[in-house]
């Protein structure tokens, strides 16, 4: 039991290694992923500005740019990243190692958060340097737990899409890219979801993770409303989590199992 | 207690090809075309042995190392690797082997040759000054050391093989599975990597590889014992030497010809030619003949000058692994690879 946990913490470390080292080694991100995301950013906060809304609304607006990185790196580097290893061909060496392949996708994960919370720190400081942000937290460590917890279900969902990604192909990455805008609408990325949804509406946003860790979060560092209280969003969060991360298991144990009957684990281009 | 290395009894793997559905269309959903992969394979593999699968393209040979590496479940039968059941013990098996093949692209092209090299050790959990070791050595022995630093996007394909190639060593596997490891390399790291792989067999006697090639001369000069695969089916198994032996029973012999204007007989068929296969080059045709008792050279040879081809030289020869190839499966390795 030892060993396997030992092997595990290894392999996850090993695979965040390469997503860590491509930020130092591609340095355009910092034009792609920090630059043009304030400049979104900016055209929000303008609008709020010239509409002389209260002064936290530029603050939902930068931190829903940041959320968004990570709903991005979800979707993208955690979703379709399976897909690409099979194709690239390391998802069968991968399969055929020791390591449980949930430390590859919790090492993925790890890299991920790591590289996307540099980028989301960055979106963060240039906008408050840029709009003078009112932050007025009920608690920084409780801001960091509520932030933590969101990245857990985020991820989750994550791992648990890679499977799903891999398992219906090109459908599920369409279905995703169709997806994307829905989410950003739901999720309330630019405003506070209780006022602006009705509360069927609201309560249903909720089970996206990033709705819901948004929704707390705004209501932690910037007091204001939310669909619910942040205590009960930050227990609806670790059960998403749960409930992601236990999918995400069974859904990587049956991808491996109908894989290994059907032959397509390490077939490219399927 | 002998245990075998590889065991596998009665397995055989077919891939079942998706019925195509016609969505808005009146006809019936296509049928579905099954492709038997392998055909009731049996074979054993003792600890210690360098054990070959001779074939060409699309015999099974990788579909075979597929199940043996857990990678594929087989449609019946059943194969243990190091006692270990390929199905139902996969766990406890993938510590102990690991895989290579020919022309694998696999690694991260943002990371350097010995970054990659260290991620795929690190998730068997090999220690790092291990790695250290291992990688300096089968770099050394690959000619890669100059790159280990330079990123693997950098590379060509032929040094992204070597690099894949050293990944399966740095495990230090108890079987290890070679898939083609010389496909596409040039002369003389084929040559460097063959050494080194009776080397490493040498330093443990322990150690098992199953090795998959199309190379004759590959599989002759590495292999203590070998079967020839064709079609899922095995069609024959033993030591390159025994297997000649048996096809030296029939009298060989080698010409090269320059045809005449209307080509050449067809000397398969002939009174006491058994096989003749022939390889024409740009000016001439090299033909051998296995034949049933020496004499048969005779009308070999009247026949060929009756078509108006000219023979420029005539040997006795002794068999080759391609010879024996051709003995089981009726046809040169190439013939059908191309």
């Amino acid at each position: 039991m030892r060993a396997t946990l030992i092997l595990a913490v290894q392999a996850a470390l090993a695979r965040a290694y390469p997503r860590a080292v491509w930020m130092t080694r591609n340095r355009t991100w910092l034009i792609q992923e920090t630059l043009l995301p304030v400049l979104s950013v900016s055209a929000f906060a303008y609008s709020y500005i010239a509409m002389k809304a209260p002064p936290e609304y530029v603050g939902f607006v930068i931190l829903g740019a940041a959320m968004t990185t990570f709903w991005l790196n979800v979707l993208w580097a955690m979703g379709a990243h399976l897909y690409w290893e099979r194709d690239s061909g390391n998802l069968g060496l991968y399969i055929m190692s020791p390591a449980p392949m949930m430390s590859i996708l919790a090492g993925m994960a790890m890299g991920g958060m790591t590289t996307t919370t540099v980028r989301a720190a960055a979106i963060v400081l240039a906008g408050v340097l840029l709009f003078d942000v009112p932050f007025d937290p009920t608690s920084w460590w409780l801001l960091i737990g509520v932030f933590l917890l969101t990245l857990l279900a985020l991820y989750g969902l994550g791992m648990m899409f890679a499977s799903l990604f891999l398992l219906w192909g090109r459908e599920a990455w369409h279905t995703v890219n169709l997806l994307q805008e829905p989410v950003y609408l739901l999720a309330g990325m630019n405003f506070p979801l209780k006022n602006v949804f009705p509360m069927a509406v609201a309560g249903t946003a909720l089970l996206l993770p990033l709705a819901t860790g948004m929704d707390a979060m705004r209501q932690v560092l910037f007091r204001a409303e939310g669909v619910l209280h942040y205590s009960y969003e930050i227990g609806m969060l670790a059960v998403l989590a749960a409930i992601f991360l236990v999918s995400a298991k069974w859904s990587l144990d049956y991808l491996e199992r109908k894989s290994r009957e059907e032959g397509r684990l390490t077939v490219r281009w399927e | 207690m002998n245990k075998l290395s590889i065991r596998i009894e009665g397995l055989s793997r077919v891939y079942r090809k998706k019925r195509k559905r016609k969505w808005f269309r009146k006809q019936p959903a296509e049928s579905a075309k099954d492709f038997v992969a392998l055909d009731d394979v049996n074979l054993e593999v003792r600890p210690g042995e360098l054990f070959g699968l001779l074939g060409p393209n699309g015999a099974g040979k990788t579909t075979l190392i597929k199940i043996l590496t857990t990678l594929l479940s087989p449609s019946t039968g059943n194969a243990w690797v190091d006692g270990l059941d390929v199905v139902k013990q996969a766990k406890e098996l993938r510590p102990r082997i690991n895989m290579v093949s020919g022309g694998e692209s696999s690694g991260y092209g943002i990371l350097t040759v010995r970054e990659n090299i260290w991620l795929f050790a690190r998730i068997y959990g090999v220690p790092n000054e291990q790695i250290k070791a291992r990688t300096d050595r089968m770099l050394d022995v690959v000619g890669l050391a100059d790159k280990a630093s330079s990123r693997v996007s950098h590379l060509s394909t032929g040094q992204r093989q070597k690099m894949n190639f050293c990944r399966g060593f740095v495990t230090d596997p108890k079987i290890l599975f070679l898939d083609e490891p010389t496909l596409g390399l040039d002369v003389t790291a084929a040559r460097n990597i063959r050494q080194f792989i009776q080397q490493w067999m040498k330093e443990d006697p322990r150690r098992t590889i199953l090795l998959t090639t199309h190379y004759m001369a590959e599989a002759d000069e590495l292999c203590d014992r070998l079967a020839i695969v064709d079609r899922g089916k095995i069609l024959a198994c033993n030591s390159p030497t025994n297997l000649k032996r048996l096809v030296q029973e029939h009298p060989l012999f080698a010409m090269t010809l320059s045809p005449g204007p209307n080509g050449l007989p067809e000397l398969n068929g002939l009174a006491g030619v058994r096989q003749a296969t022939r390889t024409e080059t740009p000016t001439t045709v090299e033909l051998k003949v296995s034949l049933e008792e020496e004499p048969a050279i005779g009308s070999v040879v009247s026949k060929i000058a009756a078509s108006g081809a000219k023979i420029l030289t005539l040997r006795k020869v002794e068999p080759t692994l391609e010879d024996v190839f051709i003995e089981h499966v009726g046809h040169g390795i190439e013939s059908e690879a191309g």
